[in-house]
């Protein structure tokens, strides 16, 4: 039987997104060392010292872009993940503000410190996306303004003159907001992370995963990871760039039990036992934001912040940023080869 | 510096201060590059130096002084101290000073330090590349030994260093200097820094910004250069090994530091080790710069816009590929011109060989349609002749038949007519 014009589209849709492998850049001979034991202490390990040093005097940059429907806590838990008033909510925003007609892309920065390190974090907003009733496409503005910070750093990097250090304003982390319908995936959720995850790293989370019980979160998260699985979308951290076994092992765990994470959000405190905790008062209890036994915010905390935030930076940089940058040289017909012979040996080969 | 961000408090414990444990972590993983050239004479003690720095045996053999020019000869060594893997490349000049022209001899040890530059502008240009895990083989410090002569620095120690100062660390080092007393050292150190200072040769400084080393690093920038003595052999003292030199009149301690300034030298590559290499990376978009701007790039149009370097290769691209064609249509129509030249020839050549056969034939033509006619003409004379003699034979034949007797007359008459008709 002759499929029809919607089965057919939808096919070739999904076929134009099996993801394309990956080129491997050809790594080059690294010479081998002989090793040499040293005799005595001479002080090389200062370096990491010397290093960390370095690091905190320069800072650090981090971007971070939550996409999802309208009302699913976005602002809230950037608040709650960072604990201060970092969400474009604070800075000025109207709750009574009107949803847009089109995504809009709202990027706020602040600079934040702890413990001597300085961080300039800055947070995109995407307010409108989904909350159209036609939203075919709203993944594009997201998609042209992370090509176009890969495409600001690429003019950086290919000055003559340039910076020490280009600013980075690449989006290091996608947070995707999964309605907590406790069923499945939308089509919307699943295109925009089939399109995206090939340009950012994503991390999907279930927003208000406090109107589910345990048993329905256990369920809802298999089935969103199977679902992920099946349409071939890789989140973040993404199987392929686990470096060794090490890596290997610790991301399997987070891949398969505890992504996508399912979190709760609050900037508010409440007295529990005796302790000032993070929490929702409801009637029928305070939810602790920080419990690992009312949600998952701890770990999604842990993971992006205290484990996984220079990794995240560096994914973007080494495997994003490249992937960006080969394509747009290999449409411009690639940078010339370095030698200054190039238009002699032309020449000669006439 | 903060580009008009503002600096919110935090209410609770976030944790990313633990980001540069976590930047760190993958720096310990991949291990550190640290590459150590070592320019000087032959025997001056260049191995024996790098030995007794790192404390490690760096075995190599001597070298022989008659090299026709200068070689440099790299060596890799994987070092562990604690957590830290260091990669180390000892890269060291062979032949250095041994030469009896030594006008040239500073262009290997150039040439080298650009040809790591060159590597690595490659590598950042190709366009699927691998900066994060390319081995940096660019040179960090360069160690210059100046010879113990206790006068001043020699010729080629001022053209060598000179030549040099734009593209690496250099850190002045006196070797052998247990060869030297202690007074004439003092005097021999000020006479060289003078000396380095007239010729503005720009030396490594030792970074004074950050407190808690500037003061150490202000005082060892006094120190320079450093008198360094090395030994690849170790002595009993006591009842330790120490790494000394053995004299009749006593043992030079190559770790004391009122001996010599090796450990200083130690201190002061490890602490600033990091400087070094950032300062490296520096030299290292000059050199960029400098290869990029010869290719003809510039970072501005001819409007002082800024002018992307996807965009003059761009338009690089197209003029060469503009001349090429402006070149390839020269070729085709001189081409064709020859080949034009060539068929006009070969025509008039046919020409003038086909002519005569023509006019050949056509004469003969001519010359048998002549003598066509003539035969034509002869052949109607005769028959002429012939309808002639019949009408004679035929007129004699009737007299004769008329007159039988006069046979003699008729006679003759026949045999004249017979006569004519024999000879017709």
């Amino acid at each position: 039987p002759h499929a029809g014009p919607v089965e057919s589209k939808k096919e070739a849709a999904m076929s134009e997104l099996v993801p394309e492998p990956r080129q491997k850049p050809v790594v080059p001979m690294k010479p081998t060392g002989i090793n040499a034991s040293l005799l005595g202490y001479i002080g090389i390990d200062t370096i990491i010292e010397q290093m960390r040093k370095k690091t905190m005097k320069t800072g650090f940059d981090f971007n971070i872009m939550v996409v999802g429907q309208s009302g699913l806590g976005k602002s809230t838990l950037v608040n709650t993940l960072f604990k201060s008033q970092v969400s474009r909510k604070s800075s000025g925003w109207n709750r009574e503000e009107k949803i847009p007609k089109t995504v809009e892309i709202k990027a706020i920065g602040h600079v934040i410190e702890e413990g001597g390190v300085k961080m300039k974090l800055t947070v995109i907003d995407t307010p409108g996306f989904g909350d159209q009733i036609n939203n075919e496409n709203c993944w594009e503005p997201i998609e042209k303004y992370i090509n176009e910070q890969y495409e600001k750093f690429l003019k950086e990097e290919v000055n003559i003159a340039r910076k020490k250090r280009i600013p980075d304003t690449r989006v290091h982390c996608c947070l995707y907001f999964i309605s907590p319908t406790g069923h499945s995936l939308r089509p919307l959720d699943l295109e925009f992370m089939k399109h995206l995850s090939k340009v950012v790293n994503i991390i999907p989370v279930i927003a208000k995963a406090d109107t589910m019980t345990l048993e329905e979160k256990t369920e809802f998260k298999q089935r969103v990871r199977k679902e992920l699985e099946v349409n071939g979308i890789e989140f973040y951290p993404q199987k392929e760039f686990d470096e060794d076994l090490e890596d290997k092992t610790e991301n399997d765990k987070i891949r398969q039990e505890s992504m996508p994470f399912a979190v709760v959000g609050s900037d508010k405190e409440y007295q529990v036992n005796g302790k000032r905790v993070l929490g929702r008062k409801t009637p029928w209890g305070i939810i602790e934001v920080e419990n690992l036994n009312h949600c998952e915010f701890a770990l999604l905390r842990d993971f992006v912040i205290r484990t996984h935030l220079q990794d995240l930076k560096e994914v973007t940089h080494n495997i994003h940023y490249e992937t960006y940058r080969a394509k747009r040289l290999n449409d411009n017909g690639g940078l010339p080869p370095m030698t200054v012979e190039t238009e002699e040996n032309h020449e000669s080969n006439l | 510096q903060n580009d008009g961000c503002r600096t919110l408090p935090l209410s609770m414990h976030v944790g990313f201060d633990s980001l540069p444990d976590q930047l760190l972590k993958k720096s310990i993983k991949q291990g550190f590059c640290f590459n150590i050239l070592c320019i000087g004479e032959t025997g001056i003690g260049k191995s024996a130096l790098m030995s007794s720095l790192f404390n490690t045996n760096f075995e190599d053999s001597p070298s022989t002084h008659f090299l026709p020019s200068v070689r440099l000869r790299a060596q890799n060594y994987e070092i562990q101290e604690s957590n830290v893997l260091l990669k180390l490349t000892f890269v060291k000049t062979v032949g250095f000073g041994d030469q009896v022209n030594k006008a040239d001899s500073y262009l290997p040890i150039v040439d080298y330090i650009d040809a790591q530059f060159e590597a690595y502008l490659e590598e950042e240009l190709k366009v699927i590349r691998s900066l994060f895990s390319y081995h940096d083989t660019r040179i960090h410090v360069c160690l210059y030994f100046i010879s113990p002569t206790g006068r001043s620095l020699k010729n080629i120690d001022l053209l060598t260093m000179r030549s040099l100062d734009s593209k690496v660390n250099i850190i002045p080092v006196i070797g052998k200097a247990d060869s030297i007393s202690k007074t004439e050292l003092q005097e021999f150190k000020k006479k060289i820094m003078t000396e380095l200072v007239s010729n503005g040769i720009q030396i490594y400084q030792f970074p004074t910004d950050d407190e808690t080393i500037s003061e150490m690093n202000a005082i060892t920038n006094g120190h320079l250069p450093f008198a360094v003595v090395g030994s690849m052999e170790k002595v009993k003292i006591g009842n330790k090994m120490v790494r000394a030199r053995q004299y009749p009149w006593g043992i030079v301690k190559v770790e004391n530091e009122s001996h010599c300034d090796t450990i200083k030298l130690r201190r002061m590559l490890c602490t600033n080790m990091e400087d070094l290499r950032e300062k490296t990376c520096a030299y290292y978009e000059l050199y960029r710069r400098c290869r990029l701007e010869k290719l003809g790039c510039k970072d501005v149009g001819p409007e002082n816009e800024p002018v992307s370097l996807q965009e003059v290769f761009e338009a690089k691209r197209l003029e060469f590929f503009l001349e090429m064609e402006r070149k390839e249509e020269e070729i085709k129509q001189r081409f064709v011109q020859r080949v034009n030249e060539k068929a006009a020839m070969l025509e008039e050549a046919e020409q003038q060989a086909s002519m005569p056969v023509l006019t050949k034939f056509e004469h003969l033509m001519l010359m048998h349609q002549e003598e066509e006619l003539k035969l034509e003409e002869k052949k109607k004379l005769l028959e002429d002749e012939i309808v002639q003699f019949t009408e004679k034979k035929a007129i004699t034949e009737l007299i004769q038949s008329q007159m039988s007797v006069s046979t003699h007359v008729v006679s003759l008459k026949t045999q004249e007519l017979q006569k004519v008709s024999a000879g017709a």
